[in-house]
C-alpha cells in the first residue's frame, strides 16, 4: 500500500475557542482531530498558558484538500478578526487514505 | 488596616507579586492552579452549604433580593461611567462593567478569613449571596454590549450554558448542595480536607495569584490612567452600595462587610470566560488589567478593611 497525499490543518488558538472549533470542524466533516496545550507569543501578546485566560491550544486534523480549504475559509470569516488564532495548511503523506 | 497586611494569606499574595515583578522564575504548574481553583471553589460552596443547613430559608430572601439589585445596578453604573467619563467603546465598557458587577470568589474567601481572624460573626447564608451576585452582572454585560447591535447576532443557549454551567458557578452550587443536603454531622467525614486545610490552600493559591497579577500590571500602560483610577474608585463606590444593601436588608455587621466586599470585588474567572465568547470585540487586556491588575490586589491589600470600616460606620448610624 503506497501513501496518499492529504492536508494537515493546524490551528493555534486561545483555549476559550476549543469547544467552538471542535464543533465547527465536526460540522464541516472532519473525521478526527488532536488537541494539545501550547505556549508562545504572537500579535496579541505573550500567552504563557499558566492560567485560564492565558491558555493556548494547538488543534490539528488531517483531511482532503477541499475540506481543509473550506475549514480555513470558515475560520477566517468567523474568528480571525477578534481572537488570538493562527491557522495553516501543509501537505502530508498518509497511509490508510480512506480514514481521512 | 496594617494588621490585615500581616495576615499570612495576604503576605503570600505580596510575595507572589514581588516574585513576578522581580522576574523570578517561580512558576506554578498549570494543573496546580487548576486543582487549587477547584478545591477552593468547592470548599467555599461546601462550607456555605453546611452553614446554610442550620439557617432558616426565610432569612435568605431579603438579602438575596438586595444582592440581585446590586448585580443589576453596579454593571449599569459602571458601564455609564466607562462610556461617559472614560470614553470607552460600547464592547469594552460593557465587558469591563460585567466584571465589576460579578464577584471574585477568592476575594470572598479572604474576607471570610479576615472576619474569622478578628472574631466577627456573620450570617450563615452569605455564600448564597456570592452565587446570586455572579449571574445577573454577566448577563447584563452581554445584554448591554449587544443592545442596538445586529439582532439575532447572539445565541443565548451556549452563553447561558457558559454562565450557569461554567466551572466556578457549578462548583460553588455543587458544594452548597452537598453541604446543605449532608448537613454538619455527616460532613464531619470530609471536614479535615475542606475546612482544616482551606486556609493553607488559599495562601498557596494567593501566592500564585500574586505572580499572575504581576504579569497583568505590565498591561496597565495600555489600560491608561482612567482605568487605573476606575479600578480603585469603582470597588469603593460599589462597596458603599453593598454596605447600604446589607444594612437595608437587615444583615449583621459581619454580613454587611461580606456583601460590601462582594459588591466591591471584580470577577476574573467567570466573567472573562463568558465575555471572551459573548463580546469578542472587547479587548481582554483592558478588562483583565482592571479586574486582576488593579481591583483584586487593591481589595486584598486595602479594600477589605475599608469595607469592614464602612459596615461599622453604617451600623453605628443605622443599627
Amino acid at each position: 500500500m503506497s501513501p496518499v497525499q492529504r492536508k494537515l490543518i493546524t490551528i493555534i488558538a486561545e483555549s476559550a475557542l476549543e469547544s467552538y472549533l471542535v464543533r465547527d470542524l465536526k460540522r464541516l466533516g472532519v473525521s478526527g482531530y488532536t488537541v494539545c496545550d501550547v505556549r508562545g507569543e504572537g500579535a496579541r501578546g505573550k500567552r504563557k498558558g499558566d492560567w485560564d485566560q492565558n491558555r493556548t491550544i494547538c488543534l490539528t486534523s488531517i483531511c482532503q484538500s477541499a475540506l481543509a480549504h473550506a475549514i480555513l475559509d470558515h475560520l477566517a470569516a468567523t474568528y480571525f478578526e477578534d481572537y488570538a488564532i493562527v491557522a495553516y495548511l501543509s501537505d502530508v503523506d498518509v497511509h490508510r487514505g480512506n480514514k481521512f | 488596616m496594617f494588621d490585615n497586611l500581616l495576615d499570612p494569606v495576604v503576605l503570600c499574595f505580596v510575595v507572589g507579586l514581588v516574585a513576578g515583578l522581580l522576574k523570578s522564575d517561580l512558576r506554578f504548574p498549570d494543573q496546580l492552579y487548576e486543582s487549587l481553583s477547584i478545591y477552593l471553589l468547592f470548599a467555599i460552596g461546601l462550607k456555605g452549604g453546611i452553614e446554610l443547613s442550620k439557617a432558616s430559608p426565610g432569612e435568605v430572601f431579603l438579602p438575596s433580593l438586595a444582592t440581585i439589585a446590586l448585580g443589576v445596578i453596579i454593571p449599569i453604573l459602571a458601564y455609564n461611567l466607562l462610556r461617559r467619563l472614560g470614553g470607552f467603546g460600547r464592547p469594552d465598557a460593557a465587558a469591563i462593567a460585567a466584571h465589576y458587577g460579578s464577584v471574585s470568589a477568592v476575594t470572598y474567601a479572604v474576607v471570610i478569613a479576615y472576619l474569622a481572624r478578628i472574631g466577627q460573626s456573620y450570617e450563615s447564608f452569605v455564600t448564597v449571596l456570592l452565587v446570586v451576585l455572579e449571574i445577573p452582572a454577566i448577563a447584563i454585560g452581554i445584554f448591554i454590549a449587544r443592545l442596538r447591535t445586529t439582532p439575532g447576532g447572539i445565541k443565548w443557549g451556549p452563553l447561558l450554558h457558559e454562565v450557569f454551567l461554567g466551572k466556578s458557578i457549578y462548583l460553588l452550587v455543587a458544594g452548597l448542595l452537598v453541604g446543605l443536603l449532608s448537613g454538619a454531622e455527616r460532613s464531619e467525614a470530609v471536614a479535615p480536607l475542606f475546612s482544616g486545610l482551606f486556609k493553607g490552600a488559599l495562601a498557596l493559591f494567593l501566592l500564585e495569584m500574586g505572580i499572575i497579577t504581576s504579569r497583568r500590571m505590565g498591561d496597565l500602560r495600555q489600560a491608561g490612567p482612567f482605568l487605573v483610577i476606575f479600578g480603585m474608585a469603582m470597588p469603593l463606590f460599589s462597596g458603599v452600595l453593598g454596605t447600604l444593601a446589607g444594612l437595608l436588608s437587615g444583615l449583621s455587621l459581619g454580613g454587611t462587610t461580606v456583601l460590601a466586599t462582594l459588591a466591591g470585588s471584580a470577577s476574573y474567572i467567570a466573567a472573562p470566560a463568558a465575555m471572551r465568547i459573548a463580546v469578542p470585540k472587547a479587548n481582554p487586556t483592558l478588562y483583565l488589567a482592571a479586574s486582576l491588575g488593579i481591583t483584586f490586589p487593591f481589595n486584598i491589600l486595602a479594600g477589605i478593611p475599608i469595607y469592614h470600616a464602612m459596615a461599622r460606620f453604617a451600623h453605628g448610624f443605622g443599627g
